[in-house]
């Protein structure tokens, strides 16, 4: 069933009888060219890039819950490629490329929109640093411009621009950033990696991992054992349990990433809009809700809902950079486990067994991720090459110290990302 | 979330720094392998369930405590001084 707008003409006329599910509920088959842990957006788009870019159509994707019901259908759903660490700069820019052709690509309405992103600074040192990365951004292909105040007041005149701690002084556009509908992200990529042949397979939990002479054989599931050659583990928060099974300890540490989201409004907030102050950052929904949020709650946690200290510190951040959201009303707050690495980058490699792959590591910025992350992972998993723009994603950079990218320049340790 | 610090008592979570998983306190020896403080810097148990973690008492009496506590349900098993419990962490 392909999707278009004569399509949706047709069927609101014909009394919405000729949809069919978006894909099928298979039974899981013995074996499998390649297996898939977690059917979260990462692990859709492996399959999806698997079947497409390496004809690996015989594979599939375990799922413990429900397709996107992790981490995909839990965040803040921004996309930029304005990182500044070579490795992370050339992934993030692969990956907002292929969001550029993701709606045509998978014939699926993702509703991307490019809305722009401006990261606010507040003193002269932020505007240098920001300059910098802006300067980077550019130098990798992508776009940025540096807005002094009155420009930034022209976009955003909400903004308390003289707020004693924190006036703004300007901001880092990045005008090919921006938002999209982050559950349709999962579905499209489900759906297009179930045309070309690849098994879904929900309530699915794997529950071992066979090894044999350091190679993989195929895990144990909670609906029998299945057979294969290569398994990749992408399962973000739950990257430890995993993992285990294979008789690995990795360098992740989950946290918890609180969000939050207003009730319905009037278009008010036309970007992505972060303060230099505490992480905060905010955008509106076509829903009409205003999404933000801000830091991790800084401890290890898997309640997948947060404490009220980093909640206040949210809505304190809020209403010092517009104070005239203060009297919209917040509807629901969430957490999500971030699989969170001591540099604060992601990890697509290879382990020391061989056919076992790993996707992991992607802390608090994995939705951008979704199609390079799948991109990237299945070139390794299909070729047992290191794909271009994630080659530097090593598992084995923080045992050399080699190759660490931390973004914030905070040092490569647990707990300070 | 509430820390109850042998020395000050029950206190809010923002008294505390988190420093992170307990192994921290078993300091491997300075020629050690380099394995061993990949082990100890970076390479995490990260239990869903119960786990130890070390906190400070930064905003409170300065104490490092160790926490043990479930990190599912954020339920709080038991204080200690770290003082009191080093070299047993692992």
């Amino acid at each position: 069933m392909r999707f278009s707008g004569w399509r949706v003409l047709r069927e609101g006329l014909t009394g919405n009888k000729g949809w069919a599910p978006h894909w099928r509920d298979p039974e899981p088959k013995a074996e499998y060219d390649a297996i898939i842990i977690g059917g979260g957006g990462h692990g859709l788009s492996t399959a999806y890039y698997l079947a497409k870019n390496h004809g690996m159509t015989n594979i599939a994707v375990l799922e413990k819950g429900y397709l996107g019901g992790g981490n995909v259908g839990r965040n803040t759903t921004i996309v930029r490629a304005n990182y500044g660490m070579p490795g992370n700069s050339e992934f993030y820019s692969h990956s907002l490329k292929l969001w550029e052709g993701m709606e045509q690509d998978l014939n699926y309405n993702v509703m991307h929109s490019q809305r722009g992103i401006i990261n606010l600074f507040h003193s002269d040192g932020q505007r240098d640093a920001f300059a910098r990365r802006g300067n980077t951004m550019i130098g990798q292909g992508d776009d940025a411009e540096l807005l002094d105040r009155a420009a930034v007041k022209r976009m955003l005149p909400y903004l308390d621009f003289d707020n004693a701690r924190f006036p703004v002084y300007g901001g880092l556009l990045h005008r090919r950033g921006g938002t999209a509908r982050h559950d349709a992200v999962a579905w499209g990529y489900a759906r297009g990696a179930d045309q070309r042949g690849v098994d879904l397979i929900q309530q699915c939990e794997v529950t071992g991992i066979d090894i044999e002479n350091g190679k993989v054989r195929g895990v144990q599931t909670t609906r029998g054992p299945i057979r294969a050659k290569k398994v990749g583990i992408v399962v973000a928060g739950r990257s430890g349990q995993v993992a285990a099974m294979a008789g690995m300890r990795l360098p992740i540490e989950s946290h918890v990433l609180q969000a939050f989201v207003t009730e319905g409004l009037k278009p008010v907030i036309d970007h992505v809009v972060s303060f230099g102050m505490g992480h905060f950052y905010i955008s509106q929904s076509d829903k009409g809700g205003l999404v933000f949020g801000g830091d991790l709650d800084f401890y290890a946690s898997y309640a997948s809902r947060g404490n009220m200290p980093m909640m206040e510190h949210v809505m304190e951040a809020g209403m010092t950079l517009m104070p005239m959201i203060g009297k919209a009303k917040v509807l629901r707050s969430w957490g999500g486990i971030m699989d969170m690495t001591p540099d604060g980058s992601p990890i697509i490699d290879k382990t020391d067994t061989e056919g076992l792959f790993i996707d992991c590591g992607w802390c608090y910025g994995g939705f951008k991720a979704v199609p390079g992350s799948g991109f990237s992972f299945a070139h390794l998993m299909a070729t047992g090459d290191h794909h271009g723009p994630a080659a530097k994603f090593r598992l084995d950079r923080f045992r050399t110290g080699y190759g660490l990218m931390d973004e914030e320049a905070t040092g490569a340790q647990h707990n300070l990302h | 979330m509430r820390i109850n610090c042998p020395i000050c008592g029950d206190r809010d979570r923002r008294e505390y720094y988190y420093q992170g998983a307990a192994v921290t306190l078993d300091r491997p020896a300075p020629d050690a392998e380099e394995a061993v403080w990949e082990d100890y810097l970076h390479l995490r148990e990260n239990p869903a369930g119960r786990t130890r973690d070390l906190w400070h008492h930064e905003g409170g009496c300065g104490a490092w405590v160790v926490v043990t506590r479930d990190t599912v349900s954020h339920k709080i098993f038991e204080v200690a001084l770290a003082a009191d419990v080093k070299g047993a962490a692992r």
